[in-house]
């Protein structure tokens, strides 16, 4: 293949059912999700020649290749940073396709993180304290009680929540419109089950005066995959292509997943404000360009922290921007239109870029009319997709 | 200078109970802190060569990029920066939840630890504290904060 620039594109988004309970080994949830992904696209499965995942996923790569009958692999990686990672997949398929080594590249995230063991629970055995899994967060918060993401995400989002007066109430309004966009989508584990702001706060406390329960993200069973190629051969395949106009990652000075308590402010989010000048500045792009974004939701404050960060409203003011009801459907820029990591589930952020990709197509359940452009975020990683 | 995990005096006639607190994980470039603090000291990280405190540690320093660094005696003193109470669920280790805060100490740098001797509600952001030592499993000793003695 020669190595000249071409533009990426992805062409084909896959999904196992989502549950908490799969009944299946994670290598199967990823085996299903890629050939999903792969005759999604209309590309056979024996022609990947690239793949992607997060460090902390445990199926192997050629325990992957093995079940898909990939011939010939040029490429392999993987990417630290738990759910930082999600975008940052894209940008790496799309930079193996733009510099012209790789022609088709999986990306998949497939996980038994219900059934199999509790994402939500004290990482006291889960995880080593092994070079990308997120080391600050086990040597210096385990022994004082901050045990859990919800733990060490409220750490950081007290202060922001002290600096802006955001309450609880405020976020749980993030929440009400995911769980709102999930319950008419057929696909999410909370179909069909709207709650409301009164739910929200009878939800107990997780993490006081952060996190209630309805904060929280799930902990779900399933995989995604994606498939990222050239935007000519896409044009070419079965579906309407995705255009992958920019990405990009930032990690800036003193940033850490998670356990971030080391850079000078933390009511703001360095990295998101890093991605954010990064990927406007590779795109030629601004915030008014996108008709809705998908962000990655773990915990409600990141919602209200990322949409200040990518500049859709000023600092501080996410929690207007989202009681005014923009991020709802039929707002300014809905947000996490298929239930969001809350509603949907937890597929470590992948489902959402999924999302962005049926929005762009315009073959989502809860169709926003007339996208040209979507942000995609996970933090230290944003996409902007775009009609191919 | 130290105290059980669990704030609430016991009964003076009861034996101290084994603290339950997990032990620290150490590692090389951490060790000079664990071992003082298994000490009762609390100390930091400082370039040998510039001065520049650095923490987490770590072998290099990002001014100046030397490898020499030395271990020196902290004040003990700080102002809380942020703080929450970990509900559930209840983390490994507690019986009770522990307020758990984010420490801004005098020499320019933060840490997590936990905070005691003053009631959650009364927490306030700048509130001035000063170090003291909570047993763990194991054997070791882990710096907490309280409301600093006027
Ligand atoms: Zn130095």
């Amino acid at each position: 293949m020669a190595r000249t620039f071409r533009e990426a594109a992805i062409a084909g988004v896959g999904a196992t059912e989502f549950s908490k309970e799969s009944g299946r080994s994670e290598l199967q949830l990823a085996a299903e999700c890629s050939k999903a992904a792969l005759d999604d696209a209309g590309i056979h499965p024996s022609e990947v020649d690239g793949m992607i995942t997060f460090t902390i996923d445990n199926s192997d790569e050629i325990g992957l290749c093995r079940c898909l009958g990939v011939k010939d692999l040029a490429y392999t990686g993987r990417i630290p940073g738990g759910g930082a990672a999600a975008v940052a997949t894209i940008y790496h398929a799309m930079a193996l396709v733009n510099a012209g080594v790789c022609n088709t590249v999986l990306i998949w995230r497939a996980m038994n993180e219900r059934s199999q063991y509790r994402f939500g629970q004290p990482h006291t055995q889960a995880i080593g304290p092994q070079a990308g899994n997120g080391t600050g967060s086990l040597l210096w918060c385990m022994p004082f009680g901050a045990q859990t993401p919800a733990t060490w995400e409220s750490l950081a989002a007290q202060r922001y929540m002290q600096q802006y007066g955001v309450t609880n109430l405020d976020l749980g309004r993030v929440s009400v419109v995911q769980r709102k966009h999930a319950a008419t989508n057929p696909a999410a584990w909370f179909y069909g089950k709207p709650i409301t702001l009164e739910d929200h706060q009878n939800s107990k406390w997780i993490v006081e005066p952060v996190l209630r329960l309805l904060d929280c993200c799930q902990e779900s069973d399933g995989g995604v995959a994606i498939v990222v190629t050239s935007l000519d051969r896409a044009r070419d395949l079965k579906q309407k292509p995705v255009h992958i106009v920019g990405a990009c990652q930032s990690i800036p000075y003193n940033v850490e997943v998670i356990s971030n308590y080391y850079h000078a402010d933390l009511a703001l989010m360095p990295e998101a404000e890093g991605t954010a000048r990064r990927l406007y500045a590779q795109t030629g792009m601004k915030p008014s360009d996108m008709q809705m974004a998908m962000i990655y939701d773990a915990f409600t404050p990141q919602v209200l922290k990322q949409l200040e960060a990518f500049g859709f409203c000023g600092r501080g003011e996410a929690k207007d921007f989202v009681k005014d009801g923009h991020i709802e459907l039929g707002g300014s820029l809905p947000v996490n239109t298929n239930g969001g990591l809350i509603g949907e589930a937890y597929i470590h952020g992948v489902n959402n870029i999924a999302e962005a990709v049926r929005q762009v197509r315009g073959t989502a359940v809860n169709q926003v009319p007339n996208v040209q452009h979507v942000l995609v975020s996970s933090g230290m990683a944003g996409a902007i997709l775009a009609q191919g | 200078m130290t105290v059980p995990n669990d704030p609430t005096p016991a009964p003076a006639s009861a034996a101290p109970p084994k603290p339950t607190r997990l032990a620290p994980i150490v590692t090389l470039d951490a060790k000079f802190f664990w071992e003082a603090a298994d000490k009762g000291e609390f100390v930091g990280e400082r370039c040998a060569d510039c001065g520049e405190f650095r923490f987490p540690p770590r072998p290099m320093c990002p001014r100046c990029h030397s490898v020499r660094r030395e271990v020196v005696k902290l004040s003990g003193h700080g102002k809380v920066y942020s703080w929450i109470l970990p509900r559930h669920p209840m983390p490994f280790g507690f019986k009770e939840s522990p307020i758990v805060a984010v420490i801004e100490l005098e020499e320019g740098y933060r840490l997590v630890s936990n905070l005691y001797e003053v009631p959650f509600e009364q927490v306030r952001a700048g509130m001035p504290v000063e170090v003291f030592f909570a047993p763990t499993m194991g054997n070791h000793q882990v710096p907490v904060f309280r409301p600093r003695a006027k």
